[in-house]
């Protein structure tokens, strides 16, 4: 085998540590999770009644519920993709590990796509049990949902989200104190600009224009148009995603090697539990 | 054993044997701190963790470097470990830049620290499957190399699978060993790994790097404030003080050179300060460095 593909195969391993430990720990804390998740169901919940509250005819009333739940399910989704994203030097950080990682032949490429990777899958999972145990519980019917081409467009989704997430994971290993905290703050200002209950026309135009950079916009419009109108993968919704996925990666590895450097140089890569 | 072991062996065979294991020439580093004295809002000012550090270690020989806390001891391994960058000097690792070649060093190199560092959550074996990845290592090459290490540090079979926060400090060092090791690295850094350790459990430490240091072709830089583990475990002792290295010879060299006993009365005679009596003034919190 050539010392490139040694090299390719060594990081695809430390990828898939990455994803592995990650299954370890949600093992570990498996009552957490449930409680977490009846948690967001119960959240959701609270916002996908407001549709029952509208005075709207049933078959409106229907639409408008399933419309809130797209979005608070896809809030949820991207939630955890940012926490997993942003949290990923924070719990190295408090577990002590954050040194051993750091100094390992693992590549930020392999280390913080290993990380996405497991967010998209846990965060999967976690939209499905959330949409359909509350579309069960509020009594939505969706009889022409393309479920295949939602999932399709949040996977694609995910390949941006991932390069933005990247972008604010770098924030806890410039300010350990605060950085947890302002990457909350860009995966809240991104749901405001994007529609999440909304359509993005309600806003000033400034915010609209805001909303064309963000890839929840596409995924939002694209899977309402699925779910509730059966409808396919659009164009218009890929073709925005893969450029911001294209730029959003590559400009947050560069970042986050950048604040690494910085890490390096003023000695914030350390433990603090 | 693994492709990762027989990869990392194979560097290490590639590696030039007239090449010194580590070589760090004037090595600076210097943090930035707040006077306390000074009140709440005073600035932060250079404080020098290294100052101008020069030393080789030859491949295969275990060096000791003594220090107190905030001598400087733990930058110095955080900087050889790609975990801080310079402010001036050099170090090479087997020929390879600290600072620049850093993919070329990580694969050399693994590191026990003073905090055994692991997810709490996770039991040993977890958390060598997990450290071991990053050095390309399979589930399947880490099914028999994990119970095979552990049970060299002589951690218990049966506690393999036990939550590592239920562990005691001393099978919890055993496993930072283990980690270290699994990885064959041929540059190991030990940052004072008997520290807080019981006797017994600090005596079967010292045991084991003796037998890294006879069966594997590792060179071992030992920084650590106990002078008798630095006299009974390397072949040179240096001493860090204040962020300089005042000496890196044979033991009994340091004593003729004082014409002294024992290394205490080293220190003395090379500080003019006792080794134990040393004021707190320079611990890491409040020089918010590695120190």
């Amino acid at each position: 085998m050539s010392a490139y593909a040694i090299e390719m195969r060594n990081q695809l391993v430390g990828l898939f540590g990455i994803v592995e430990r990650n299954v370890y720990l949600t093992k570990r804390y498996i009552l957490w999770d449930v409680a977490f998740m009846v948690w967001t169901i119960a959240n959701t919940l609270t916002i996908v009644f407001i549709a029952r509250s509208a005075g709207l005819a049933p078959a409106a009333e229907n639409t408008l519920a399933t419309r809130l739940l797209v979005g608070a399910t896809i809030w949820a989704f991207l939630g955890i993709i940012f926490e997993f994203m942003t949290e990923i030097v924070a719990w190295e950080r408090w577990e002590g590990t954050i040194e051993y990682t750091f100094m390992a032949p693992l590549s930020r490429f392999a280390h913080l796509f290993g990380q996405g990777a497991f967010a998209v899958l846990y965060g999967l999972i976690r939209a499905s049990i959330l949409f359909f145990a509350v579309a069960a519980f509020i009594g939505i019917h969706a009889p022409n949902a393309n479920y295949g081409a939602a999932l399709l467009l949040l996977a694609l989704a995910s390949l941006s989200f991932i390069g933005v997430g990247i972008m604010t994971s770098v924030l806890p290993l410039i300010s350990p104190e605060k950085g947890a905290q302002l990457g909350f703050v860009c995966q809240g200002l991104m749901l405001v600009v994007s529609g999440v209950y909304y359509p993005i026309t309600v806003m000033p135009e400034w915010m609209q224009w805001i909303a064309k950079v963000s890839p929840a916009t596409y995924a939002l419009r694209g899977d309402r148009a699925s779910i509730i109108y059966g409808a396919g993968v659009a164009w218009a919704d890929v073709w925005p995603l893969l450029i911001i996925a294209v730029f959003a990666t590559p400009v947050g590895l560069v970042v986050f090697k950048a604040g690494e450097r910085h890490a390096k140089k003023h000695g914030k890569l350390k433990r603090s539990g | 054993m693994s492709t990762v072991a027989t990869s990392t062996s194979e560097l290490a065979a590639r590696l030039d044997r007239g090449v010194p294991a580590v070589e760090v020439r004037d090595l600076r580093k210097t943090f930035r701190r707040k006077d306390r004295k000074a009140g709440r809002f005073a600035r932060k000012r250079p404080w020098p963790a290294l100052a101008d550090v020069t030393f080789t270690i030859a491949r295969g020989e275990c060096v000791a470097i003594l220090g107190q806390n905030g001598s400087g001891k733990s930058t110095l391994v955080r900087l050889l470990s790609t975990l801080l960058i310079n402010d001036g000097g050099e170090a090479r690792i087997f020929g390879h830049d600290a600072f620049e070649e850093t993919q070329a060093i990580r694969r050399l190199v693994n590191r026990v620290s003073v905090e055994a560092s692991f997810f709490k959550k996770m039991s040993a074996a977890e958390n060598l499957s997990y450290a071991s990845r990053f050095y390309g290592m399979t589930p399947r090459q880490t099914r028999t190399a994990i119970p095979e290490i552990l049970e060299k540090v002589g951690f218990p079979a049966e506690r393999r699978g036990e939550a590592m926060e239920n562990l005691s400090r001393g099978m919890q060092q055993k496993v930072a060993l283990a980690r270290a090791l699994l990885t064959s690295p041929v540059l190991l850094l030990l940052d004072e790994p008997t520290t807080g350790l019981d006797p017994r459990s600090k005596l079967e430490v010292q045991d084991f790097i003796r037998q890294v240091r006879a069966e594997h072709d590792a060179t071992i830089l030992l920084c650590t404030h106990d002078m008798a583990e630095a006299e009974s475990l390397a072949d040179r002792i240096g001493l860090l003080d204040r962020g300089r290295l005042l000496f890196l010879e044979p033991v009994s060299d340091v004593k003729k050179r004082f014409g002294v006993e024992t290394l205490e009365e080293a220190f003395f005679a090379a500080t003019g300060r006792e080794f134990e009596n040393e004021a707190t003034e320079d611990d890491d919190e409040h020089r918010e460095v590695f120190a």
